[in-house]
């Protein structure tokens, strides 16, 4: 067994004496090498293979496609059916955005009563489960209403975008208030002695600041909000998840359930993983380094 | 409006006449699904936890291998749509993943309540090992380096010095990622797990009335977070370390 001394950091009168001894280059127990990490994911893949290979062996008939190639026949239906994900979520963005940040200027209205209403709203909204408010839409708003005395329908579609716009407004209004908490009293009073009002000292110098601080959380939520679309195929739109589930069960096979889940889980992730990865380096380079 | 129409306009019974309080059947149904609910959550949240704590640790390890691996999977389950991780595990590996049963029929071997909290573990899980791993961070250098000074061992500096401090740190995010959780159980009606949202809606599809049971389902949830949130900001006000924070 030997010891090393960490390499001492270049400051003068940094003493390496003071630092603190770690043992390195111990050897490894017989027990460690055995019984490690390695071998036990090893014996795990061992047993899974050993458990699925026969769910896949009996499918094996003469003549059947390959299933790279039943993945290319599917992908023009898929990519529409999450190109229609796309729509909903941004829909959805939109109207909870523009719904949030009204009711995230209430919140901090000088009105003690409107404050208290648009903080329950947020809080109920924010704390209900996202699948029951777009059951709530998709059976408590009518397939048709009547506008100017005309039959305008309704598709099921738009009251999910309704469905999941309420979350996102909740959530929305959250960042608003605190972006506008978070803004130093000064600007309201600078702004003040310039002769704006408050609407104005709102909209001309508050709210632009607040931009760059709720940029990355609305990312994020973006990114949330597009991993919530699946769940409208639950209440009967005709999305990606439904039109695989349609897929699967023209097919028919049972070895194609795992590797068409994993694809479609990969054009989510392709999709919300550069977002992500750009919230992260927005947040990063926004936030105050101390 | 004279005082009798005001008053049953308020219908003051209201409660009494809930199809879950009065008819009995839908008492029981509507009882074993909050039941449920509760069950999902609370197992989810421990294991997701149990995630958590052991990925955060393995993203500290020397192995690089190890971290890639980790941070692969955090990637990957916070990217995804939890609907269609639910979907992958009990469709796809819970169709593979079947044992011969007593009457020689295929018989799955983890039952979709198994799944659903497997998968919902998983999903909170990826998002803990982030949490935990920041709240690890945030634990200032110097803290470890004066245990150091004072003769600590690696193991002895994470579990008495590190890691009382990163809970500390990290139990906002994690109630915000668990009431979340919690939220996130309704899924399992998208694989038939009696939960309450599956209750409810065989309640309003048999007794039509689906305003009434969606309002009851909107208040159950709301209850069931609140009392997590209560219980949260409980135990943070009793982690609190005097002289950090306000």
């Amino acid at each position: 067994m030997q010891f090393s001394v960490k390499q001492p950091a270049p400051v003068k009168g940094h003493l390496p004496v003071l630092l603190p001894m770690r043992s390195t280059g111990e050897a490894m127990p017989l027990t460690d090498k055995v019984f490690n990490l390695w071998t036990a994911a090893l014996l795990f893949l061992a047993c899974a293979a050993a458990l699925v290979t026969p769910a896949l062996a009996q499918q094996d008939g003469e003549g059947q496609r390959t299933i790279l190639d039943i993945l290319i026949e599917w992908t023009p239906t898929i990519g529409s059916g999450f190109a229609f994900n796309v729509l909903i979520s941004v829909c959805s963005m939109a109207v909870g955005t523009v719904l949030g940040v009204g009711l995230g200027i209430l919140q901090v209205s000088p009105l003690r009563i409107v404050r208290q209403i648009s903080w329950v709203i947020t809080q109920f909204f924010r704390n209900s489960p996202w699948l029951v408010l777009l059951f709530y839409c998709i059976l408590l708003i009518p397939f048709q209403i009547e506008l100017f005395g005309t039959e305008v329908p309704f598709p099921g579609w738009i009251k999910a975008v309704l469905g999941l716009s309420l979350p996102v407004m909740a959530y929305m209004s959250e960042y608003v208030r605190g972006a506008i908490m978070s803004i130093p009293v000064g600007q309201w009073e600078s702004a003040e002695s310039l002769g704006f009002n408050r609407a104005q000292t709102m909209r001309e110098i508050i709210l632009p600041q607040t931009v760059k601080r709720i940029l990355p959380s609305w990312m994020n939520l973006y990114a949330v909000l597009t991993m919530a679309t699946p769940l409208v195929s639950i209440v009967g739109v005709n999305d990606v998840m439904a039109l695989t589930r349609a897929a699967l069960s023209a097919e028919g096979r049972v070895d194609l359930l795992i590797p068409m889940y994993l694809y479609i889980l990969c054009w989510f992730f392709i999709y919300c993983y550069p977002i992500s990865a750009l919230t992260r380096r927005l947040e990063r380079k926004f936030s105050v380094q101390l | 409006m004279d005082s009798t129409s005001l008053i049953e306009w308020l219908r003051p019974d209201w409660f009494f006449d809930l199809a879950v309080v009065s008819d009995e059947y839908n008492r029981g149904r509507y009882l074993a699904g909050l039941w449920m609910t509760i069950q999902l959550s609370v197992i989810s949240i421990v294991l997701s936890l149990i995630v958590g704590a052991v990925g955060a640790a393995a993203q500290g390890a020397q192995s690089r291998t190890l971290r890639a691996l980790v941070g692969f999977f955090v990637a990957f389950f916070r990217n995804t749509p939890p609907l269609v991780q639910l979907y992958f595990f009990y469709f796809a590996i819970g169709t593979v993943l079947q044992i011969t049963g007593d009457n020689g029929r295929p018989v799955p071997l983890v039952s979709n309540f198994g799944w659903a909290i497997i998968s919902l573990s998983l999903f909170a899980g990826a998002l803990n090992v982030e949490i935990f791993r920041a709240g690890i961070e945030a634990v200032p250098k110097s803290t470890v380096e004066a245990a150091e000074a004072l003769g600590y061992k690696r193991l002895q500096i994470y579990k008495d010095i590190v890691l009382p401090l990163a809970v500390r740190i990290s139990l906002p995010a994690l109630g915000t990622n668990l009431v979340n959780l919690v939220k996130t159980t309704t899924l399992a009606y998208a694989i038939a797990v009696p939960e309450l949202l599956y209750v409810a809606a065989q309640i309003w599809s048999e007794d039509l009335n689906v305003q009434e049971m969606m309002n009851v389902l909107l208040l159950s949830y709301v209850a069931i977070v609140g009392v997590l949130v209560w219980v949260l900001h409980h135990w943070e006000k009793k982690l609190r370390i005097p002289g950090y924070g306000r």
